[in-house]
């Protein structure tokens, strides 16, 4: 079980982001919790300036801008 | 549990055929571009109309002004769109941190048009930048520059109203972020950020370090495609609207009014202009045509710069966003600063146009 946390305000890039991990995930087999982190204090404190951010098992791997499908599928495997 | 990799939706063509394809639509695009009037003018003939009424000259306009607009933006949008994937809020707070005021201002300025921002994403990257030590009135230079001089606004202005305009808003607006920004900074107003905001400034957290992706050339063309498919999504009916609303100005609002309520010699204007910009809230895209109009018509230039710098750089939403971040003091220092430097610009250029 991995832990994936979205990072954003909830604007529309923020909501394709939770999908397309949730996606990646599904075609990976692997077991994911994604949390969506709206708030922008805890945004700001995860180190994240620009969203969507995304963190795997608290590890910051993006921010800002959608991610590229192939990279996601990277990090979540790792 | 299976492990099953589908291939992405492209599979990854080899690059010069990217190249080919960059250049090929660049020619393409410039070959249109320049039959846009006979194209329009065979559009409006269409009409049972005659093309020297007011209904005429509000139709060719529409159908000149929308598909121009469009094709400008195209462009532009998509070529920023691969500037920009050469910078990142993280590389401009990497220069920015520590500088001092003054050089500091200008460079944040600077930075804030090329780098990559979203209103949404306003408030973690004012905290990212202060909490790092880049200074307030540094800070404050980058997100005024950053909304107010954007590529849609420019394509606009020089589509509709002509480069001249283009250029004078461009350096305007950054004149105007980078005073504002400097006064703000002198009048040391770090104590009227909110509270949780000063704990983080001193505790400094430990700032995540992303690994510095790599882009090739095709990843920074897929950059600036994905940033001509979000704009266009943004502002697409802005843009109708707007042009649709200024055609109706163009075609039917009388010369004599508009002169004498935006003129050049009602002083007021400009201060009614700033004021009514605040919580009129839209992006560039359906302001400028308006504005183009409204030119056209008599009104002086400066109130109707004075008009649209209020619209984009002070907007109520954008202060209810930043009021997480920034006392209720230091937004309204930050509106009285940013609006004297706009009527400022209204009233000077009035007095020179």
């Amino acid at each position: 079980m991995k832990t994936v946390k979205v990072f954003g305000p909830g604007c529309n890039r923020c909501e394709t982001t939770v999908q397309l991990v949730k996606d990646a995930a599904a075609r990976l087999g692997i077991d994911v919790d994604v949390e969506k982190v709206t708030d922008a204090k805890s945004i700001a404190m995860a180190g994240v300036m620009s969203t969507p951010g995304i963190s795997v098992d608290g590890k910051l791997v993006h921010a800002g801008g959608l991610p590229d499908v192939v990279k996601l599928e990277n990090w979540l495997a790792a | 549990m299976s492990i099953e990799v589908t291939n992405p939706a492209h599979p990854s063509r080899p690059d010069w055929r990217w190249h080919l394809g960059v250049a090929a639509f660049v020619t393409l695009w410039w070959l249109v571009y320049h039959q846009l009037i006979p194209v329009s003018e065979w559009v409006t003939s269409f009409f049972p109309i005659d093309r020297h009424s007011h209904t005429g000259e509000a139709i060719a306009f529409f159908f000149y002004d929308v598909p121009k607009v469009m094709m400008l933006l195209t462009l532009i949008v998509f070529v920023m769109g691969v500037v920009r994937s050469y910078f990142s809020p993280e590389k401009t707070r990497a220069l920015l941190s520590g500088k001092r005021q003054g050089v500091g201002n200008v460079l944040s300025a600077g930075l804030g048009v090329l780098t990559p921002f979203c209103s949404c994403s306003a408030v973690p990257l004012f905290i990212g930048f202060v909490s790092v030590g880049v200074p307030l009135g540094v800070t404050f230079s980058f997100l005024i520059a950053a909304p107010m001089i954007n590529e849609v606004a420019l394509v606009l202005l020089f589509g509709l109203v002509g480069w001249q305009v283009a250029v004078t808003y461009l350096v305007f607006g950054l004149a105007i972020a980078i005073v504002a920004g400097f006064v703000i900074g002198k009048l040391r107003l770090e104590g009227w950020l909110q509270d949780w905001v000063r704990d983080i400034h001193s505790g400094a957290n430990a700032t995540a370090s992303l690994t510095e992706e790599h882009l090739s050339v095709v990843d920074r063309y897929k950059l600036g495609i994905e940033a001509v498919r979000e704009i266009f999504g943004k502002v697409w009916l802005w843009i109708i609207v707007g042009i649709a609303m200024g055609a109706l100005i163009h075609g039917y609002v009388p010369e004599d009014l508009m002169v004498q309520i935006m003129g050049a010699d009602a002083w007021w204007s400009v201060p009614v202009a700033v004021v009514m910009g605040i919580p009129l809230y839209t992006n560039a895209a359906g302001v400028i045509p308006i504005v183009e109009a409204l030119l056209g018509k008599g009104a002086a230039l400066g109130t109707v710069l004075a008009f649209m710098m209020s619209v984009i750089a002070l907007s109520l939403p954008e202060m209810i966003i930043l009021k997480q971040v920034l006392t209720l003091r230091l937004i309204a220092v930050f509106v009285g600063v940013v609006g004297t430097g706009i009527l400022a610009v209204g009233f000077l250029f009035n007095l020179i146009f």
